[in-house]
């Protein structure tokens, strides 16, 4: 069955629907790795966003839940040049059109993905609606530009707090949408996780429990997440121990200190990105997946210095915190997808943890 | 300094060349390889084209005195004799740093024992393995580990003398030929895990350690089929993130692990069924799968790689596609490459097509697709085997029983049979049981298939034809497959608008804006390759796959075309899928189609670009095959029209050519039919020269001394459909000469005559040839020059012409013209210090000779004396006939120069791999009619003190006629046979000539065969034996000769 994808501007995208039908409204993103399509779209910071896979073939090793980055596809919607139509895979479990059935996720193959992404590089990132029909375009262009899209970090973070693990430091995750590899990272170097929904107060992390403080990763728009930035600039000036934040949580410290956030023209998302470490001057390919940064301008020297840049466009990617075991970095350590080379950062931090 | 080495390291060295020079550094370039770009006098600041080998490069030191030497960039050859050079401490005592990579890292990853330490080191996996130095242990520990193991020769190139052993009689052959073909006498004896995808990573490191991959690749064939002879898929497709990181960080780990500085490739083999993975292979190097991933990904690898050696970071240097971005990153495709070998099986009849651990391939073809079918589909049209789909017609006539039994065959035609398989019904998994290919891939096959099938069955749509050219189907097929003809799918396409689009290759997915001018087709919607340009638009078309009879020589001639369009003002566009060629290089012309070179893949590039001309005449056949197709769609050929090259190939019309201008040649007919091939060839007398019209390389051709013979060949020639009729010539026997010439209407310019040292007979791209010539009186000379001026007149040649002369009793004939470019275009140049395609595009574009600097007629006489040899791969090849004759078979050449000719050709001997003997055991065998003649060359040969060894016959011939010979047992003769003597090592060199035939059943068959397995040196013509005593003859040795900057010629 046909279906087509709207963009507020009046583009049209023609392709097969796949998925569930069902029409949907969304941030219209690209992300231009070639693996890692599952973890994709199980990722929260997916939230109210609809991925376009810029690799043409999708679903070829198939799937396994094993691989999901949190419980469920958080994506609103797929957009895609060609689906498998045998995947192979020794760990498959699953067809990808079975999972996305599934979850009820909509999409459409047989998209011009290149011409697509070509459009929202040039365009910038946009809002767009999947429909099956395209006989009231006015309407459905009128429909997209009025609807907007906010708390998403409400939606994706968890409900309660819950700990896992049983390993020797006790670690507290602040949970804006954590990417389920982030607790993996943790437990495999021996750590207790406790997670905490995104709207738990700073003194719960003060109980001299939790040797060290996570701030995670998650969706949308920085500012929009007011009560967290004011507990965060309560760690900020009362955690006696160390902080690492990861894109959402990196953006969200900032904000706490008095830095300011932007909206990227198209965002980074990819698992290509190369990250400068201005101290030892290696650079390390990274997996990201943001679409606001700190301003650089806005840094006040005398609170964080910027420790990763991004090479491509400069933006700032990583800060050291200026008399505080702070560190904080725009990408992601915990990779799934994309390199680990970034992984080092966990291990830097559990050191500082444990003395 | 630089070496380099093979046609795939030719786009490697020039791009080094070119970045190091723009740093303001003086490079001196060492290679001995004529045919390539890199060694062109504008590339470097001093250039020897001499023999790769240690005490030449020494010398070279010695004069040159660099500060560094560069040895990653030019293949296995430049690095070997870096690391000896350092070995034996001549670098540090002459203060010569290795840039790069440190010879503990080379050493770390080339040598056996030291790579699995350091793997062990780290903690990255390798296969349980062992290094041997004998016979006895490599046989003891395949015991231990069991049955079936690899054989690995430490130090050889492209895995020579390797191979799978299933039995220990397997294992006693390839382990003891292994151990004497490597370098240092040792082999590695390792676990067979066939079966196990084989995974590749690129990988990219600066001195603060920043690493990149710049690619990664799968293999369809899994482990067993050297790497070289797989089918390669890039990105890799069944590989989740999962396995694809694992695999990634792991080769960081190896290259940080070994230090290197620049780009290294990483070999893997993973377990299907589990994480389990092993390293199989490091090469701290440029290789031929980073010019798979150069061109994969439009990351220019080389480029990078020498900035990195020379200090720059990844960070430093800028991305060149985007402009904006820098080298520092990983390229993400938005479409998927595949890469097949072009084998040189159709011209080694008797070769097996099995495909294992040694590599059989020439070359390569390459296809760029939004999908993997679109992507084969258009890969196995550009190897140019006139099969344009996955049908192979002799597959057809094959019981469903035989098709299962051809499944266990790994051999060059798997993926057809894979094809004929899913069209019998047999499964996917069937065939994934057998094959152990990945069912993702025989899935893609099968879709292929289905498509067949509809286009028989069903209607044809609109929606159906929009599928099949998504899927990759040519026009041509499908016209087949739904009963319509060519022209009439073209028509439908034309009027529902599906038509090809090209897409651009920017290395980021079009994450950002790039304006890299690289384009593959696709059938999704929007052309990005429209632009807006006042120049005049050139297409110039490529030579294809690397392949016997059709090398570099010609991207030589193309990218030089290119520059000198570029020069006079025009746009120049590119069209091949060669992805081991400069041509291919996305910054040589104003824009890159990388596609096969079809009439309709290059008709849609006609339809986008609207060109104002094309130059066809210097991409070898492959270029001149299209000339009718693009005079069709209305494009001008530029040069030699179609007409005149159709004069020059068809033979009736050659002939009136040749009789008006009153140029002898020598007698012949042509044929369809045996009967027809019998009654000519009693009418001209044997010996006859048998062969196809329109085919390079003597392909199929054949000389011919009886009636049966005339009927082999004949019958053949006809197993493949002929468009055109079969000639039968008289053989001449003479001194064979070749010209190639410039001709502007008016006047010729003609480089300089080169002689073939064998006689007529032997193929001229197989024969030494000298320039000046040696032997030729001035006569003759002069009627070369007036002959060629005539015909080319008479041909209407604009451009370059070649031509092949024999001297037959004082007489000059002419056997051959051939209206483009020749494979001796780019030495010939080098030689005579002549731009020859330079000065040919000129004319092309209308310019004469006689407004030009170089002046009309012969040009001056060089006073060095340049010797071409060839090279063969014969030791690669399994049962391939080493006899030379007048089909080509070799893959390569080299060149020697010097003011002396037998020190040029010394030289070349050298150059060519040839061990020189002083002295030692010679053996001969030759036929009764050659007995006389081999008189005095052994003679001479025992005059310089060797022991000749010969059969009875030849023995008791030489020992009647006062040479000293010993008898040798013949092949069955039980003890003391040549098989013994070959074996025991104590051989210089055999001299052996064929007799008729080439049955793989007969004596000098198999002492070729033999010779060639153990290393020895086989002359199969006494003329080059000859050519061989003028080298030794005033007993110069290697250290005697002066190396030549090619600068001062």
């Amino acid at each position: 069955m046909k279906g087509y994808l709207v963009l507020e501007n009046g583009s049209i995208y023609e392709g097969e629907r796949i998925g569930v039908e069902r029409d949907v409204i969304c941030e219209v993103v690209f992300n231009t790795s070639m693996t890692g399509y599952l973890e994709i779209f199980t990722d929260p910071s997916y939230a109210g966003q609809g991925v376009v896979m810029t690799y043409p073939l999708i679903g070829n090793y198939g799937l396994t839940k094993e691989d999901q980055e949190s419980k469920k596809p958080w994506v609103e919607a797929v957009f895609v040049h060609e689906i498998a139509e045998m995947e192979s895979n020794f760990r498959s479990k699953m067809h990808i059109l079975d999972f996305l059935v599934e979850y009820e996720i909509p999409g459409l193959t047989g998209v011009n993905t290149r011409k697509l992404t070509k459009e929202l590089r040039n365009a910038g990132t946009m809002k767009g609606k999947l429909v099956s029909s395209i006989s009231h375009i006015e309407e459905i262009i009128k429909e997209i530009k009025e609807y907007s899209i906010s708390h998403l970090v409400e939606k994706v973070s968890s409900k309660e707090k819950y700990t896992c693990g049983k390993g020797k430091t006790k670690i507290a995750l602040f949970d804006f949408g954590a990417k389920q590899n982030i607790m993996e990272s943790l437990l495999r170097r021996d750590c207790e996780v406790t997670v905490f929904p995104q709207d738990s107060s700073y003194q719960e992390f003060l109980t001299g429990e939790y040797e060290g403080i996570v701030l995670s990763n998650g969706p949308g728009n920085p500012e929009d997440c007011k009560t967290a930035i004011e507990n965060i600039r309560k760690l900020y000036e009362q955690a006696q121990v160390p902080i690492l934040g990861i894109c959402l949580g990196h953006q969200l410290m900032g904000l706490a200190t008095g830095a300011k956030t932007y909206k990227l023209k198209y965002g980074h998302r990819g698992p290509n990105h190369p990250v400068k470490d201005l101290v030892s001057k290696r650079v390390c390919i990274t997996s990201q997946n943001h679409g606001y940064a700190i301003e650089d301008a806005s840094i006040n020297p005398k609170i964080a210095e910027i420790s990763h840049v991004n090479i491509n466009d400069g933006t700032v990617e990583g800060l050291r915190y200026i008399g505080h075991d702070i560190v904080t970095v725009q990408y992601h350590p915990e990779a799934c997808p994309g390199p680990e080379d970034s992984s080092y950062l966990f291990d830097e931090f559990l050191e500082r943890v444990r003395g | 300094m630089l070496s380099g080495q093979a046609a795939e390291f030719d786009y490697a060295g020039t791009q080094a060349c070119h970045e190091l020079k723009k740093e303001g550094i003086e490079v001196v370039l060492v290679n001995s390889n004529p045919a390539t770009i890199m060694t062109d006098k504008n590339m470097a600041d001093k250039i020897y084209i001499e023999p790769l080998t240690k005490k030449t490069v020494e010398k070279i030191l010695t004069i040159e005195k660099p500060d560094s030497i560069l040895p990653n960039l030019g293949g296995q050859t430049g690095l070997n004799i870096a690391m000896e050079l350092y070995e034996d401490g001549f670098l540090a005592s002459h203060g010569i740093r290795l840039l790069g990579t440190s010879p503990e890292g080379i050493k770390k990853a080339e040598d056996r024992q030291a790579f699995k330490d350091t793997m062990e080191q780290i903690g990255e996996p390798c296969v349980a393995s062992k290094v041997v130095n004998t016979y006895e242990d490599a046989e003891s520990f395949a015991k231990e580990i069991g049955l079936p193991v690899i054989v690995r020769p430490a130090y050889t190139l492209g895995g020579t003398g390797g191979g799978i052993c299933y039995t220990m009689e397997e294992l006693e052959e390839t382990a003891k030929s292994g151990l004497h073909l490597s370098r240092v006498h040792q082999i590695l004896i390792e676990k067979c895990i066939s079966g196990w995808k084989e995974i590749e990573y690129e990988v990219m490191r600066d001195k603060n350690g920043s690493c990149i991959t710049i690619c990664n690749m799968e293999n369809i064939d899994p482990v067993g089929v050297h790497t070289g002879d797989s089918i390669v898929v890039a990105p890799s497709q069944t590989l989740a993130d999962k396995e694809y990181q694992m695999l990634r960080t792991s080769a960081i780990k190896i290259i940080s692990a070994l230090e290197i500085e620049g780009g290294c490739n990483v070999q893997f083999a993973l377990n299907p069924n589990s994480f389990e993975y092993a390293v199989i292979e490091v090469n701290p190097r440029v290789s031929r799968s980073s010019a798979l991933a150069s061109k994969a990904t439009g990351y220019p690898i080389a480029k990078v790689s020498s900035k990195i050696a020379i200090g720059y970071t990844l960070d430093e240097i800028k991305n060149e596609v985007t402009g904006k971005t820098y080298a520092c990153f990983e390229p993400v495709l938005d479409y998927v490459i595949v890469k097949i070998p072009k084998w040189p099986f159709n011209k080694f009849l008797t070769a097996s097509r099995k495909l294992g651990t040694q590599m059989k391939a020439t070359g390569e073809v390459m296809a760029i697709a939004p999908s993997i079918e679109q992507a084969l589909m258009k890969a196995i049209r550009s190897l140019e085997e006139n099969v344009n789909s996955l049908e192979l017609d002799k597959l057809k006539g094959l019981t469903n029983e035989e098709i299962r039994e051809a499944l266990k065959q790994v051999d060059n035609e798997r993926i057809f049979v894979i094809a004929e398989a899913l069209r019998r019904g047999i499964n996917v998994d069937a065939i994934h049981e057998i094959t152990t290919i990945d069912k993702f891939f025989i899935n893609k096959i099968q879709r292929l298939v289905k498509v067949e099938k509809r286009l028989k069955q069903e209607e044809l749509t609109k929606e159906l034809l929009t599928f099949a050219k998504k899927m990759g189907y040519p026009d041509k097929v499908i016209a087949t497959l739904c009963g319509k003809t060519e022209s009439e799918i073209k028509q439908i396409r034309q009027e529902n608008g599906i038509i090809a689009n090209f897409k651009m290759v920017d290395t980021c997915a079009a994450e950002f804006d790039a304006s890299t001018p690289y384009y593959y087709s696709s059938y999704d919607e929007e052309n990005e390759a429209l632009d807006k340009t006042d120049k005049k638009k050139i297409l110039v078309l490529g030579s294809g796959p690397i392949r016997i009879g059709q090398g570099i020589e010609f991207d030589y001639c193309s990218v030089h075309c290119v520059w000198a369009l570029k020069e006079k003002g025009y746009e120049t566009i590119i069209v091949n899928n060669n992805p081991e060629t400069v041509s291919t290089d996305f910054d040589i012309a104003d824009k890159l189609y990388f596609e096969p070179l079809t009439s309709e893949d290059v008709e849609n590039i006609v339809r986008c670009e609207k060109p104002y001309g094309a130059i066809v005449q210097f991409g070898g056949q492959t270029a001149i095959k299209l000339t009718k197709a693009l005079t069709e769609m209305g494009v001008k050929i530029l040069g030699t029209k179609e007409v005149d090259m159709d004069r020059a190939e068809d033979r009736e019309l050659f002939d009136d050519a040749l009789e008006k201008c009153g140029i002898p040649r020598p007698k012949g007919e042509t044929v369809f039919t045996v009967e027809e091939g019998i009654k000519v060839a009693n009418e001209l007398k044997y010996p006859v020269l048998v062969r196809p019209s329109y085919v390079l390389g003597g392909q199929g051709m054949a000389i011919a001394y009886n009636d049966n013979e005339v009927k082999d060949f004949i019958n053949e020639i006809n197993k493949t459909e002929q468009e055109h009729p079969i000639l039968v010539d008289k053989y001449m026997l003479g001194k064979e000469l070749e010209v190639d010439a410039i001709f502007d209407g008016e006047d010729v310019l003609i480089p300089g005559i080169m002689e073939h040292l064998e006689r007529a007979g032997i193929h001229s791209g197989d024969s030494i040839s000298v320039y000046p010539t040696q032997h030729i009186n001035i006569e003759n000379q002069k009627t070369i020059i007036e002959y060629t001026k005539k015909i080319a007149k008479e041909l209407n040649i604009l451009g370059v012409l070649n031509i092949q002369f024999i001297i037959n009793r004082g007489n000059v004939y002419i056997i051959e013209v051939n209206p483009r470019s020749s494979r001796t275009v780019p030495y010939i140049s080098k030689v005579t210090n002549l731009p020859v395609i330079d000065i040919a595009t000129h004319v092309i574009l209308g310019e004469k000779l006689k407004d030009m600097p170089y002046g009309t007629g012969v040009y001056k006489q060089s006073d060095y004396i340049a010797v071409k040899m060839p090279i063969f791969s014969f030791e690669k090849i399994k049962n391939a006939d080493t006899s030379l004759g007048p089909e080509m078979k070799s893959t390569g050449e080299v060149l020697g120069i010097s003011k002396v000719f037998s020190e040029a050709i010394l030289k070349a001997f050298i150059a060519s791999g040839v061990n020189i003997p002083y002295k030692g055991n010679v053996l001969i065998t030759v036929r009764d009619k050659d007995k006389i003649e081999m008189l005095p060359l052994a003679s001479k040969l025992d005059n310089l003190g060797f022991h000749i060894f010969a059969t009875s016959g030849t023995a008791n011939f030489l020992n009647e006629n006062g040479v000293e010979a010993e008898v040798v047992q013949k092949i069955w003769e039980g003890e003391n046979s040549i098989p013994d003597l070959i074996g025991s090592g104590k051989l210089s060199f055999i001299i052996n000539t064929p007799t008729k035939g080439k049955h793989e059943s007969r004596d000098g068959f198999k002492i070729r065969r033999l010779a060639v397995e153990s290393k020895i040196p086989c002359f199969t013509a006494l003329d080059t034996v000859e050519a061989l005593y003028e080298a030794l003859e005033k007993g110069t040795k290697e250290e005697d000769l002066t190396p030549v900057d090619i600068g001062i010629i």
